[in-house]
């Protein structure tokens, strides 16, 4: 534990001295807003929740996500800086999760930085507070999810550029796995359970339910589970290329 | 226990190169051991074996009795280890990164303060103690990496090309501190510089395409060359073609070579027949014919002319049977 949060406090840190966690941040904040106003007519709606100011986190963290999470590994190993790190007496596991908890920690001040719309939401109305932080929350985990497996695919290279695009790649299949087009190719073939079992996997549609402040402990654990065996790969792959 | 770190049958291959080949030593505390090749010849790969970073295609590595596969956070624990360029987060400041390797190194806090004066003191860091890593000089850098290869007093330390990028003075320093460090720790470093061996290694392997060609003390190296015990002599000219006649009427003169003529005096080097004591005999020599020289020295041997003729030769052997010649058309044409 000690270790992880040492890797984690040092990794966050790192992110604040580079200029590209405040464009970022702007970006995140600009586009979260921009979306919300002009494409889902916030204030037109006349509605006093956020719904659609969450529905656009999805395809917001499919490119914005891969942008923080190319460097963990790709960074190290292209400056040499993975031989110094990796060889402190530290595990590899805790390198990974501490490395990932920072990146997610980073996430989540982006997105907490997007307060004043709640706060605007508050002011102008009387919505369901619940709901806002389930949605929250739910934003957060799915952008841990997105985040593990940009951080898996970061370990495979030492090029920044090819990490975010193949995580990218990577976020869509898991983003869209439930949207129509995809089923219906699968649907063609497949068995419907597989299909089933595909749609299931889509972050979409496991952030669906928290984003109207439906709390499904599947939903939780469908998150939780992608980050888990996302860090596990992140782990295998980096002790793998130790041997390489 | 005094062998420190043990290197048994140790290679690596990355797909079809071998870039370490079965390589065996070990190094007991005390012991400064240099470590020689050429580009290429597998010394990093060694060093990034025996600190876990790379993983061993076969053999084994142990340090202070512990295997780096199976135990590679005790290794790690007892290890300092300054990787090649000296590679660390730029936008930290020496002061921050110190601080971060002694906690996670699990510093005492009398540790951590007699590690980090030590360490900052030893390698003059404190005008730059608060500034970005990356805005550093490469000698500055390259300290830092000394830095926090010792600050938790390791019992291996292993250095690959620790001087490198340093200026004449700097170096200086770097090998005083590891004259200093050298009795309590088994310390490995790499380097091309053949001075550097000279100065601080107390025992050399040359590693050539992956394979160990020599081990042996930078005294023992020397003794290889065609140079060692050879006479050098400085004379004027007239008296050249005498000097070679008498030269070569001596018993174990194995021959004379003309080295250069940079100014009016002529520079001509004797060579013993395998490694001969011909000092005295060249000096009674050149009295008894009246030959006056300008100067006269003895060769110890030249390291620099071993570490080629092993690392050059395929599967080299040592100097024996090697023209000398070869070796003086070089050095001539360097001066």
């Amino acid at each position: 534990m000690r270790n992880i949060y040492l890797i984690g406090s040092r990794e966050l840190a790192a992110y604040f001295t580079s200029p590209v966690a405040y464009v970022f941040i702007v970006i995140f904040l600009a586009l979260a807003g921009g979306l919300t106003f002009f494409f889902g007519n916030w204030l037109e709606r006349g509605q006093a929740d956020l719904q659609v100011f969450f529905v656009y986190h999805p395809y917001l963290y499919l490119f914005l996500i891969p942008a923080v999470g190319m460097r963990l590994w790709a960074e190290e190993r292209k400056s040499g800086t993975m031989e110094f790190l990796m060889t402190l007496p530290i595990s590899t596991g805790q390198a990974v999760i501490g490395k990932f908890i920072a990146a997610w920690i980073f996430a989540g001040i982006a997105l907490v930085l997007t307060f004043p719309i709640w706060v605007s939401v508050n002011y102008l109305g009387n919505p369901d507070n619940g709901i806002i932080i389930t949605a929250y929350v739910g934003s957060w985990l799915m952008a841990g999810g997105f985040l593990a497996l940009s951080s898996s695919v970061s370990a495979l290279t030492k090029n920044q550029v090819v990490a975010f695009v193949l995580a990218a790649v990577l976020c869509f299949v898991f983003l869209m796995s439930g949207v129509e087009i995809v089923q219906a190719f699968f649907r063609a073939w497949a068995p419907p359970k597989f299909v089933d079992a595909i749609a299931e996997l889509s972050f979409l549609t496991n952030f669906g339910d928290l984003s109207q402040g439906v709390i499904d402990i599947r939903d939780i654990l469908f998150f939780a589970s992608v980050i888990a065996v996302a860090l596990f790969i992140n782990t295998a792959i980096v002790e793998i290329k130790k041997s390489a | 226990m005094n062998m420190l770190l043990e290197i048994n049958s140790l290679t690596k291959r990355f797909g079809p190169i071998t870039a370490v080949d079965n390589v065996s030593f070990s190094v007991e505390r005390g012991e400064v051991l240099g470590f020689l090749g050429p580009n290429g010849a597998g010394k990093s790969t060694t060093m990034k074996m025996a600190t876990g970073y790379l993983s061993p295609t076969a053999g084994d590595v142990k340090v202070c009795g512990y295997d780096v596969q199976s135990h590679p956070i005790e290794v790690k624990r007892r290890i300092g280890y300054l990787p090649e360029g000296a590679p660390l987060y730029g936008e930290m400041t020496p002061f921050s990164l110190l601080n971060f390797v002694s906690d996670i190194r699990k510093l005492s806090r009398e540790e951590r303060k007699h590690g980090m004066e030590h360490a900052i003191e030893s390698l003059h860091l404190q005008r730059v103690l608060h500034q970005p890593i990356e805005t550093l000089s490469k000698g500055y850098k390259r300290r830092v990496g000394l830095a926090q290869a010792i600050i938790h007093e390791p019992d291996v330390l292993v250095l690959d090309e620790p001087t490198d990028g340093l200026d004449p003075n700097q170096k200086h320093e770097v090998r005083e501190l590891l004259e200093r460090m050298a009795s309590t720790k088994a310390i490995i470093i790499s380097t091309h510089i053949l001075e550097e061996v000279d100065a601080v290694c107390s025992r050399a392997i040359i590693i050539s395409q992956g394979r160990i060609v020599a081990d042996k003390k930078p005294s023992e190296l020397e003794m290889e060359s065609v140079y060692h015990n050879a006479v050098g002599i400085r004379l004027l000219n007239e008296n050249v073609e005498k000097c070679i006649t008498v030269m070569n009427e001596i018993n174990e003169v194995l021959s004379v070579e003309h080295v250069d003529q940079s100014d009016e005096l002529i520079h001509l080097v004797v060579f013993p027949k395998k490694g001969a004591d011909i000092l005295t005999k060249v000096n009674s020599a050149l009295d008894e014919n009246k030959l006056k020289v300008a100067e006269m020295y003895l060769e110890k041997g030249r390291l620099e002319d071993v570490f080629r003729d092993l690392t050059l030769n395929e599967g080299g052997v040592g100097s024996k049977g090697v023209d000398p010649t070869s070796g003086v058309k070089e050095a001539a044409s360097h001066a």
